[in-house]
């Protein structure tokens, strides 16, 4: 009791309350909130990071024993998919021939109707026009994909069947027709950027030597933003073949390799999708979906290796 | 900072009140958590329904997600009742008796497969064995059953559908359903499909027919109720209610009810014969 200073105290107290106290140690404060600001944002990283593993170690673990049992190359070639029957077979082939199939169809009718709207609005169009396709191209990306396929399903497809005059429209042209679609906005929007970052110096030059637009568009500004189409390409094929709903509700989904472009084919997502709702859990067709997933990851995976090896080239050679 | 907090505190306090308010709830209600087929999803809502507004403590809870994800969840103990479109498959019942569940089916309702073509087609009947060797590749043409000269454009459910499975048990015999068939997700996508395509041919479960599609007898017997129920429709098949061990207390009670004539009546109005 006798080491206890009253005064001191109560001086500390008010201290405590005081302006004075806030400004002294204000610094300090700072620092405790951008230690903990710190955290916050290092941990909101890191989960992403953990996210990604957790769904890499969970799918090759639950698909690696079908590479097991029944061979990584009758798993990876085999022609027939009967994995209900019995006994089962798990021949994936036709399935990733399905989902190429598809997927090199959007691209041919996306490539030319996303780049040629990239070249209009960055190179053609004035500013009000391309105030109104803007918005309107990014609008086509937010779309919901189970919209694009009930619209496909219900009226694309018979359309299709009428015009060709075919047994079913629900086969890999009408499928590629819808998706082709919906990844014009990714071809478009990235080819865009790429297409506006090319110097004005490179333009005017050309402008200067006596060249029309046409020419400018087509020898100049194509070729210095190759890289940059060439990655809105990439980026469009791996949205294609992951796309799930609309090859579920449009592709027809039969599991044989498509002979003609009006024959259905069964993607490896829609068969993830349709199939693994009733798969018995840890059976050999459950963790042949996962396998399925695995060859999915795999693909997606190289294409963004390709976008990223192509973007940083690019930012070497500036 | 003021109105930093004033969005906090409206965002928290609801919430926290929110999650008591359920706990309380689950607490004071006897609960059933019902999992499983599609096919008798309408049948278990339905019931449901009907049956908490009578018993007002009791809590049901009814998801849908297939026969195999219901049957998993049952032997998880994520579920109290498991629906099912097929009956369990061997592996499943030993994956089950390995973790000390005991499945016992509960017969609720009758469902009949009803084979189905476009409203043009004049076909009128047609035989199990016309059905499979359709299904299997050997029949292409409707001409080759007495109908107009046209391809035969082959409708099934998924691999994984209870309906396929029983497809395959009753019509295809254990045969492979061929390549080119078109396999589509659901009951509504066949419907639809059949709809548009004049060549098409396709099954569907009771429930889901139309004035849309054309239903054709098979050897000879329309899928009425009456002869799905006496077994002279040779497509049909059982829908399970499956449970740990034999039904006690609640779920019994609710078991019973969907038995009971008021139960025979929902199973009658989502388009199911009921259990005689």
């Amino acid at each position: 009791m006798s080491r206890f200073n009253s005064n001191k105290f109560r001086e500390s107290i008010g201290d405590y309350f005081s302006y004075t106290f806030f400004f002294k140690n204000r610094r300090k404060i700072k620092d405790i909130k951008e230690i903990l600001f710190k955290i916050i944002i290092y941990t909101t990283s890191i989960s992403s990071i953990v996210f990604l593993f957790g769904i890499i170690i969970s799918i090759f673990k639950e698909g690696w024993s079908i590479f097991v049992s029944y061979g990584i190359i009758k798993f990876l070639f085999g022609m027939s998919w009967h994995p209900t029957h019995y006994p089962p077979e798990f021949g994936i082939f036709p399935l990733i021939m399905g989902s190429i199939c598809i997927t090199i169809g959007s691209l041919i009718v996306a490539i030319p109707l996303g780049l040629g709207s990239a070249i209009y609005v960055s190179e053609i169009a004035n500013n009000r026009v391309k105030e109104i396709l803007k918005p309107i191209i990014e609008l086509l990306a937010n779309i919901p994909s189970v919209v694009y396929g009930l619209v496909g399903m219900a009226f694309f497809a018979p359309l299709v069947q009428r015009i060709f005059n075919i047994p079913i429209g629900l086969n890999v042209f009408s499928a590629s027709v819808i998706l082709g679609i919906m990844i014009i906005p990714i071809i478009s929007s990235v080819s865009e950027d790429a297409l506006s970052t090319v110097p004005k110096q490179l333009k005017e030059g050309s402008y200067a030597l006596g060249a029309n637009k046409w020419e400018t568009i087509t020898k100049i500004i194509i070729p210095s933003a190759k890289t940059g189409i060439i990655v809105s390409i990439v980026l469009g094929f791996g949205r294609a073949i992951g796309e799930t709903m609309v090859v579920l509700m449009i592709a027809g989904g039969s599991p044989h390799i498509p002979k003609s472009i009006f024959q259905s084919a069964r993607p490896l997502t829609s068969a993830i999708a349709s199939e693994m709702g009733e798969a018995i859990i840890g059976s050999q067709h459950y963790h042949s979906l996962f396998g399925i997933a695995i060859v999915l990851f795999i693909i997606i995976f190289i294409t963004n290796l390709i976008v990223e090896l192509a973007v940083k080239k690019k930012w070497r050679i500036k | 900072m003021n109105i930093k907090k004033f969005i906090t505190i409206l965002i928290v306090v609801p919430l926290t009140f929110i999650s008591l308010n359920t706990d309380i709830q689950a607490k004071a209600k006897c609960k059933i958590v019902i999992a499983g087929s599609t096919t008798v999803l309408p049948i278990a809502q339905r019931s449901a329904e009907l049956y908490m507004d009578v018993n007002s403590d009791a809590n049901i809870t009814v998801r849908g997600g297939g026969s195999g994800v219901g049957i998993a969840a049952l032997i998880d103990g994520r579920c109290d009742i498991a629906d099912a479109s097929r009956s369990m498959k061997t592996k499943e019942l030993k994956i089950a008796r390995g973790k000390g569940v005991n499945p016992v089916g509960n017969i609720i309702a009758t469902d009949g497969i009803a084979i189905v073509v476009n409203k043009s087609n004049p076909i009128k009947n047609i035989t199990l064995e016309q059905l499979r060797d359709i299904y299997t590749g050997k029949t292409v043409n409707w001409k080759e059953l007495g109908g107009n000269d046209a391809q035969i454009v082959s409708i099934s459910r998924d691999y994984s559908s209870g309906t396929f499975e029983v497809f395959k048990k009753l019509v295809l015999k254990g045969d492979k359903v061929k390549n080119d068939v078109l396999m589509l997700a659901s009951n509504k996508g066949v419907s639809t499909t059949v709809n548009q395509t004049k060549g098409a041919l396709g099954y569907i479960g009771l429930g889901y027919i139309s004035d849309d599609l054309k239903v054709l007898t098979v050897n000879s017997v329309y899928p009425t109720k009456e002869n799905v129920s006496n077994n002279n429709y040779p497509i049909a098949r059982p829908l399970f209610m499956y449970t740990n061990g034999k039904p006690k207390g609640l779920i019994k009670s609710f078991i019973d009810f969907i038995l009971s004539d008021n139960g025979k009546k929902i199973v009658e109005e989502t388009g199911y014969v009921p259990v005689q």
